[in-house]
């Protein structure tokens, strides 16, 4: 009930948030130094074409004007029409937009693969020789920069050994997986750095409370105090770091799908910057940005499902 | 009903390795606790009374030592496997801690809290483990018990959560209950209705209770015999009307001086002067010596051993006859 409510406030919390994202978006393409017409027709275009073209785009209005005509738009649904590619934005951002959820999706189950039992091994071993190695093994991943780390996987896996590709995205659901693997470990192995170093923190602030030694006494296997009364209460913390950290991903999708070849919504925005294909750099910025604060909404949610002291 | 167990602690020791050296937390303590009993563990803060609580059934963490032997059914529980440890932990030995805010999990239900050790213990199935919260609920006095379970610790007053905490205490039926200043945190009126509830327990149940408390005045009410421990060891033990008839050590003399008598004539409320001593900086002999104002060479020569002065009456004081004499003269 209080968990529904949360819910319902939460989302109309994000409709001002969403409205504020979009002025930035139309503002900021606005600000990008040269304009539609002139990337169409070359340098040396007729200043009667350019206005023609710029007419029927409807850039010779007042900007007020046209964010809320780009507004009204927004509202059925419609992005406007690609200036490079002559397609509707909002089908250019269907195929792409799920390559990039694809990949962060992965990286984000990889890294919690990876982080959370060596968070646990770490903190039970505390300041011993497992707890020294892991900690040590991730703080050089965690100082390495992703693109050289992702080099150097790519180098060994895809060209030297083989065992996976270097770029692409592949045909079916499976070499969608097969193709984004590489990818997704590079980006998991940095995120789960610094999620395995919070979490491993948390379990340590949690593990000498006094409801753990209560949950001992109890008598409950050991498995139980750890998963039920120890992890629980440290995931609260860390949640919050992660949903950060995916949110992070996320608008790095630019850089990442750059060095790794994926035909996801970052390079589809690259793109259109260099064509200055404004209304698919809106597009993708604005659904990059809603799938961003949907993240965050998601991060709360969890939150507050795992702590129910933060729903009343 | 099935005869209660009783419980033997000889010669317990917890040591902690600090990096200024091992700290004796608890040094040398026996005791024993019989069906039925309340034994009352007195100190000042620090004396170890928790430690020696929690020592009983492993929950000392690391580098936390402990040594010496605590036989409960036949076994000594500093040796056995940690899955009987476990079957004895909450099944058979409850614990009630001190603080009612920090000792329940704040984020699951209490309900969730109370079954998962009738899940440990007992066979009963979801349903009956269910109507068995709900009747513990009513037996420590938590009103409207059924809607109360799907309740979060912190939609719970103090009392109410140290209630919750006995409830989960009491659920499988334990043989003994040992209670660490069970009331300390709560107002003086709760305070009674909770020692009133352990000790009827106490006698439905035939169980064992060792009450940790610095409390003289919840210690009338409610114990059959006490154990005062200072610095770590125990300095007398007795039957409640012995010690509070005639006290034999001087430490025990003055925690019975200070408390405030009502319907006395008014005076200064009486004090022991000075403070216990750091762990880590025992003085040589006699640890409470420095404070004692019967203490002489032999006592900063030599420690005192507990020794035997009638039947279960126990006292460490070189001086304990001198001490009895005076008695009456306080200050």
């Amino acid at each position: 009930m209080h968990l529904l409510l949360y819910v319902l406030r939460r989302i109309i919390q994000l409709i001002p948030t969403l409205l504020f994202i979009a002025l930035v978006v139309f503002l900021l393409v606005h600000l990008l130094p040269g304009d539609p017409a002139s990337a169409m027709l070359g340098d040396r275009a007729l200043t009667a074409d350019v206005n023609r073209i710029n007419h029927e785009l409807g850039l010779d209005r007042p900007l007020p004007v046209q964010f809320l005509l780009f507004l009204r738009n927004l509202l059925h649904g419609d992005l406007g029409r690609s200036i490079q590619l002559h397609q509707s934005v909002v089908s250019l951002i269907e195929q792409r937009l799920p390559v990039t959820i694809l990949l962060t999706v992965m990286s984000a189950l990889v890294a919690v693969v990876l982080a959370l039992p060596l968070a646990f091994v770490a903190a039970l071993r505390r300041d011993r020789e497992a707890d020294v190695l892991i900690r040590g093994t991730f703080q050089i991943g965690l100082s390495m920069p992703v693109f050289y780390i992702g080099l150097l996987l790519l180098t060994f896996f895809g060209a030297y050994l083989r065992w996976f590709p270097v770029g692409g995205y592949g045909d079916t659901f499976a070499s969608h997986l097969y193709h984004l693997f590489l990818p997704a470990l590079t980006l998991a192995l940095s995120l789960s750095a610094v999620l395995m170093r919070n979490l491993r923190q948390a379990i340590l602030s949690v593990i000498g409370a006094e409801y753990v030694d209560f949950a001992r006494a109890k008598g409950l296997p050991a498995r139980l105090v750890l998963l039920r009364h120890v992890l629980r209460n440290a995931l609260i913390s860390t949640v919050t770091l992660f949903g950060l950290q995916i949110g992070t991903l996320l608008g790095g999708a630019v850089v990442t799908e750059t060095v790794f070849a994926i035909p996801g919504a970052g390079r589809l925005m690259i793109e259109s910057i260099y064509g200055r294909d404004y209304p698919v750099v809106q597009g993708t910025t604005l659904c990059l940005a809603v799938v961003v604060s949907l993240t965050f909404l998601l991060t709360d949610l969890i939150q507050v499902m795992l702590d129910p002291r933060l729903s009343r | 009903m099935k005869a209660g167990l009783s419980l033997e602690v000889k010669n317990l020791s917890t040591t902690f390795e600090t990096p200024l050296g091992a700290v004796t937390a608890v040094d040398g303590v026996s005791f024993d606790v019989h069906p039925g009993e309340v034994l009352g563990l007195v100190g000042e803060s620090g004396s170890g009374k928790s430690v020696t609580l929690r020592s009983l059934i492993g929950l000392i963490h690391p580098p936390g030592k402990v040594t010496g032997q605590v036989t409960w059914n036949g076994q000594d529980l500093l040796s056995v496997p940690p899955g009987r440890l476990r079957r004895v932990r909450g099944g058979e030995i409850a614990m009630i801690f001190q603080e009612p805010m920090t000792a329940l999990n704040p984020v699951l239900t209490v309900g969730l809290q109370v079954e998962e050790n009738l899940r440990a213990h007992t066979a009963l199935d979801r349903g009956q483990r269910r109507a068995r919260a709900i009747e513990l609920f009513d037996l420590v006095g938590i009103p409207d018990a059924k809607r109360r379970l799907e309740n979060y610790p912190h939609q719970f007053s103090g009392g109410m959560r140290q209630r919750v905490m006995i409830a989960i205490a009491l659920a499988s039926n334990p043989k003994l209950l040992l209670a660490d200043e069970p009331t300390t945190a709560l107002d003086v009126t709760i305070q009674d209705q909770i020692l009133k509830l352990i000790l009827s327990l106490r006698d439905e149940l035939q169980m064992g209770v060792v009450l940790v408390t610095h409390d003289l005045g919840v210690v009338a009410g409610t114990c059959d015999r006490i154990a005062v421990m200072y610095a770590g060891r125990i300095v007398e033990s007795g039957s409640v009307l012995e010690i509070f008839d005639g006290p034999r050590h001087a430490y025990t003399r003055g925690l019975l001086a200070s408390v405030p008598q009502a319907g006395a004539e008014r005076g200064p409320l009486l004090a022991i002067e000075g403070t216990p001593p750091a762990l880590s900086a025992l003085p040589t002999g006699c640890a409470f010596g420095p404070r004692c104002s019967f203490a002489n060479d032999a006592c900063r020569a030599t420690r005192p051993e507990l020794a035997e002065i009638g039947p279960g009456r126990q006292v460490a004081c070189l001086h304990h006859e001198t001490v009895a004499a005076s008695k009456g003269q306080f200050a």
